[in-house]
């Protein structure tokens, strides 16, 4: 920096801190949403130590800071892939051939808590939850209803299914099947990613061995059978959501990815085949630039730690791609029409992150499942950004901007700070059995509960600017009690129909090749779901054979 | 000095988005309750059990799931059951407005939605505890 | 006898927790005699549990562990009792206790009753109503009770005047060895168990325990070192018969003697100091503001007064 510029810099502070003395700023000290301290102005001595081609370079390049395409939007926009999935499957068929007759490119299938946790909608531990939170599938009959008439060669689907991941998956590939289509065709994501579940969302079953061999049963599965499959969406999104920062939020979604990295490769597997494969998820809050910068920092920060830690040379498998949902804890019941400016800035903030694929939460997630009305409005949000705003035409538009490449390096500093110390734990799982970074999560989620009641943080409608209504008479849509006899009666049919002695064969299969070491899950999960074996029958197997989880809270 | 309040906070069913029960369980200690959390995954008979074996005072259910309808009615029934019913059973979550006046009228003494400061659940808490003994 | 008491050797589980709570708050209370009362009647009917604590470092697994016991005596057909102590907040007092996350399998199981206590303060690794709570509960019927401390890595000798087993918990990687030594730990063990013991170092923690363990070479019981990984249950067994073999000892030789007398010297040792610091503060609360103002006049000084209130307890 030349002294010209130092003596015009130290001009501006001594003026800007008269300024402040007469009329004093908003806050003693300014935050990110996260958290991170922020200056009044950020200038090129910011960014002195930056070098362009190491630490930003250009879009489709190592470390891809711009994106991980070298012209980004102006080709293909990302893929608007919205999250749906409620009652049974029926329903839930209608509700994407809907989305699908409206634009939507991708369908993302939301499944209710029992599938989620391996248990059939008769269980007793189902009861009260058949289709709340998503689609109730039991076998593969459900998932035949479910994407009727839906070819499965033209879509990309993406499932939000964890620990049970495998049936799902095989079900899938069933149903591709039965439409004439091989799975080497099939495109699309499961989550997969059981980490996040131990730390953030609760939907786990075993324990963390098995649970670490049922995922790299997949990778190896899919590299030699599903190879356009993306195979884990290693999640940031529900970290974020239980209340963490940006920071956490990159820095314990990346440590988990590093633990899957880990995991595959003791098993053989090489990193430069099945880091191809390797998905992200993360969320989109409020702060517009510090959330641009956290995408930047996160692909950046991956792409080193598959390169130097991993020696991966492909660099296809060192490319962070990710899907975006925006926040669904900034979504508020009071105003809820709010809610789709919020989502619009949360959106904008993904795709000016480069992101590969987008959900837009609707305006009444927070009292309810949304209304096709309001999940048209979430759509309609992401086309307007993608065909109006300009933002698309021109790649990465805020690279260069000081705070903007500040920030890249703060978050991806401190988030390497954080892999440090887990590293020095002996690696996420230690750390997730020593509750750190739950404790850390619950920490900072429980300092933004203090900040908005004492209004250090303000949200609109919440603490400041209330107003009184009710929403009552809104319109919400609900599952009724009537759906889970309706699945339930379905099942039972089923299960009298199917050949009952192959389905048992079958799941000694699953259990001869659960108690093996060596073999590979999959095939043998496959042919249990072909004979219609339910969900329920073959993770209750799998939790004879492995046990199941119990959390560890440390509060 | 009067005696400390004793709350259950509990996760029924297979909800498993456990911010609000912490954050509240933690807001709760700091308001000098002991705090009786009983972690995910939890039937209406374990809830129930642990409010009897603790000897509280309210029970605290945190669902996010929609399935509000089914869990409060069981597990104010089981209380009945168990001549329990001077045990407080309050919640909060993703419960629309207008769902509210039905769990009121199961027995519920109050619930309470997206936004709420834990203030106000405090305050709420304390004065129930107090009338009610 | 009280409907209290009557509820409580019936096992009416409202009853047992109203009286644990009764225990818990009676220094809140202007008079004890409630809780008092209530002791002297059910004194008679305890003595028939087996009273187990489990103490050890935060993170060393207690929890599981006791988990892990309560379905080893379900499965002998015994009652069990669990009480499971948590730090309070020192700030405000509260606390949140979750312990028994690890143990809700069996909260719905009618032969299993499980407490939570905050500590309120106490030091020991148990709290002031940790003693009174295990006589109820062995009052109610329980054939065995088990106390799981604060676990604050500690010395946590209080469990040693309540329980007549103690288990200490030691996991290798916490560098347990050193804290066995520092803190008199191995004054307290009847049990040593070396938890999470599929994890690398746990052989070298059990061979340097026995080593200590030498040491004591003249005493008469030995603590026996028992290899567990309670997560999956290994060494439960095992543990269940050391823990038996240890009660025999106490009931076969003068030890067992020895440790109840010690028992009841310190429990009369406790009422007697509670007591007195009750009675003490209320006297002093008599006259508090009359008395401060005479200090202030130099009429009278804390020596004086102290005097006289001894005088008159």
């Amino acid at each position: 920096m030349t002294d010209n510029y130092r003596d015009a810099k130290a001009a501006y502070d001594a003026a800007a801190e008269k300024a402040v003395q007469k009329n004093p700023e908003r806050y003693g000290q300014f935050t990110t949403g996260g958290g991170l301290p922020l200056k009044r102005l950020y200038c090129p001595d910011d960014i002195e130590g930056v070098n362009y081609l190491d630490d930003i370079s250009f879009p489709g390049s190592f470390p891809f800071t711009r994106g991980v395409q070298s012209n980004m939007y102006r080709g293909r926009f990302w893929t608007m892939r919205q999250y749906a999935g409620f009652a049974t499957a029926e329903e839930s068929n209608a509700r994407y051939r809907y989305l699908l007759e409206r634009g939507t490119t991708g369908l993302s299938v939301a499944f209710d808590l029992p599938t989620q946790i391996g248990y059939d909608t008769d269980h007793p531990m189902a009861q009260g939850e058949c289709g709340k939170v998503g689609v109730a599938i039991d076998s593969l009959a459900d998932m035949e209803t479910l994407f009727d008439k839906i070819p499965l060669d033209k879509v990309s689907t993406s499932m939000t299914i964890n620990a049970p991941a495998s049936v799902l998956l095989a079900m899938y590939i069933c149903v591709a099947e039965k439409q004439g289509i091989k799975s080497d065709d099939l495109s699309g994501t499961i989550q997969n990613d059981i980490l996040k579940e131990y730390i953030a969302r609760g939907t786990y079953i075993f324990p963390p061995a098995a649970s670490m061999r049922l995922i790299t049963d997949i990778f190896d599965f899919c590299g030699k059978h599903v190879p356009k499959w993306n195979t884990i969406s290693i999640s940031g999104y529900h970290i974020r959501e239980a209340g963490s920062t940006a920071v956490q939020e990159v820095a314990f979604t990346l440590a988990d990815g590093i633990a899957y990295v880990e995991a595959a490769k003791k098993t053989g597997q090489d990193p430069n085949v099945f880091g191809e494969r390797l998905s992200f998820f993360f969320n989109a809050h409020n702060d517009l630039i510090e959330e641009v910068a956290k995408y930047r920092a996160a692909r950046r920060l991956w792409a080193r730690i598959m390169k130097e830690r991993f020696g991966v040379t492909n660099p296809k498998a060192l490319m962070l791609r990710f899907h975006t949902q925006t926040a669904g804890c900034t979504l508020t019941a009071q105003q809820p029409e709010n809610n789709v400016i919020r989502v619009t800035l949360q959106a904008l903030a993904s795709v000016l992150g480069g992101t590969q694929s987008l959900h837009t939460n609707s305006m009444d997630e927070a009292l309810a499942l949304p209304t096709e009305k309001s999940v048209e409005i979430a759509l309609r949000t992401q086309q307007i950004i993608a065909y109006e705003s300009g933002v698309t035409n021109t790649v990465d538009p805020f690279a260069g901007s000081y705070v903007v490449e500040s920030l890249t390096n703060e978050i991806e500093q401190n988030a390497i700070n954080y892999i440090n110390k887990i590293d020095d734990m002996g690696g996420m799982l230690k750390a997730i059995e020593a509750g750190y970074p739950q404790k850390e999560i619950q920490d900072s989620a429980y300092s933004y509960q203090k900040a908005i009641e004492t209004e250090q943080t303000v949200v609109v409608g919440v603490n400041k600017f209330q107003t009184k209504e009710s929403a009552h008479g809104r319109k919400l849509l609900r599952v009724d009690a009537s759906v889970g006899e309706r699945q339930i009666k379905k099942l039972h049919e089923m299960k009298s129909k199917r050949d009952n002695i192959a389905v048992k064969n079958l799941l000694d299969d699953v259990r001869k090749a659960a108690k093996s070491e060596s073999e590979n899950l999959m095939p043998a999960i496959l042919n249990a779901v072909r004979v219609y074996a339910t969900e329920g029958e073959i993770c209750g197997v799998l939790r004879e054979e492995f046990g199941e989880y119990v959390e560890n809270v440390v509060l | 000095m009067t005696d400390k309040i004793r709350v259950v906070i509990a996760k029924p069913g297979l909800d498993g988005h456990d911010r609000g029960a912490k954050v509240i369980a933690r807001a709760l200690r700091d308001a000098g309750m002991e705090v009786i959390y009983t972690g995910l995954r939890q039937t209406p008979e374990q809830i129930v059990a642990t409010a009897l074996q603790e000897d509280a005072d309210a029970v605290g259910i945190s669902i996010l799931s929609g399935a509000h309808h089914f869990y409060f009615e069981k597990v104010i029934s089981l209380l009945k059951e168990k001549g329990a019913e001077d045990i407080i059973v309050f919640g909060g979550g993703v419960i629309p407005d207008e769902d509210v006046p039905d769990l009121i009228a199961m027995g519920a003494g109050a619930v309470f939605g997206p936004g709420t400061s834990t203030g106000t659940t405090i305050d709420w808490l304390k004065k129930a505890v107090a009338k009610d003994e | 006898m009280s409907v209290l008491s009557s509820k409580i050797l019936n096992g009416d589980v409202r009853g047992i927790a109203r009286a644990i709570s009764i225990m818990e708050n009676k220094t809140n209370r202007t008079g004890v005699s409630e809780a008092e009362e209530l002791m002297k009647e059910i004194y008679p009917h305890t003595g028939n549990a087996w009273i187990i604590g489990i103490t050890g470092s935060p993170g060393s697994g207690k929890s599981t562990l006791t988990d892990k016991l309560i379905e080893q005596f379900r499965t002998e057909g015994k009652k069990v009792g669990v009480i499971a102590v948590d730090p309070s907040s020192p700030f405000s007092g509260g606390a949140i206790l979750a312990d028994r996350i690890r143990m809700q399998r069996h909260s719905d199981d009618p032969e299993v009753y499980i407490r939570s206590l905050g500590a309120r303060g106490a030091l020991g690794g148990v709290s002031n109503g940790t003693r009174e709570t295990s006589l109820i509960l062995d009052a109610s019927g329980k054939d065995i009770i088990i106390i799981e401390t604060v676990g604050v890595g500690q010395s946590e000798i209080d469990i040693m005047r309540i329980a007549d087993t103690v288990c200490v918990v030691l996991v290798p990687g916490l560098g347990d060895e050193i804290q066995i030594m520092k803190a008199g730990i191995m004054e307290i063990a009847d049990v040593f168990v070396v938890n999470k013991a599929d994890r690398d170092g746990a052989d070298k923690v059990a061979r340097e325990t026995r080593a200590m363990l030498d040491l004591l070479k003249n005493k008469d019981w030995i603590p026996p070192v028992v290899l567990t990984i309670a997560e999956d249950g290994s060494g439960l067994p095992e543990l269940v018969s050391k823990i038996d073999s240890h009660k025999k000892f106490m009931h076969d030789t003068e030890a067992g003697i020895e440790r109840i007398e010690r028992r009841l010297n310190s429990e009369v040792e406790n009422l007697l100091l509670s007591r007195l610091v009750v009675r003490a503060w209320q006297l002093w609360g008599e006259n508090k503001s009359n008395r401060i103002k005479d200090m202030l006049e130099l009429k009278t000084n804390p020596y004086a007064i102290v005097d006289e209130i001894i005088k008159n307890i």
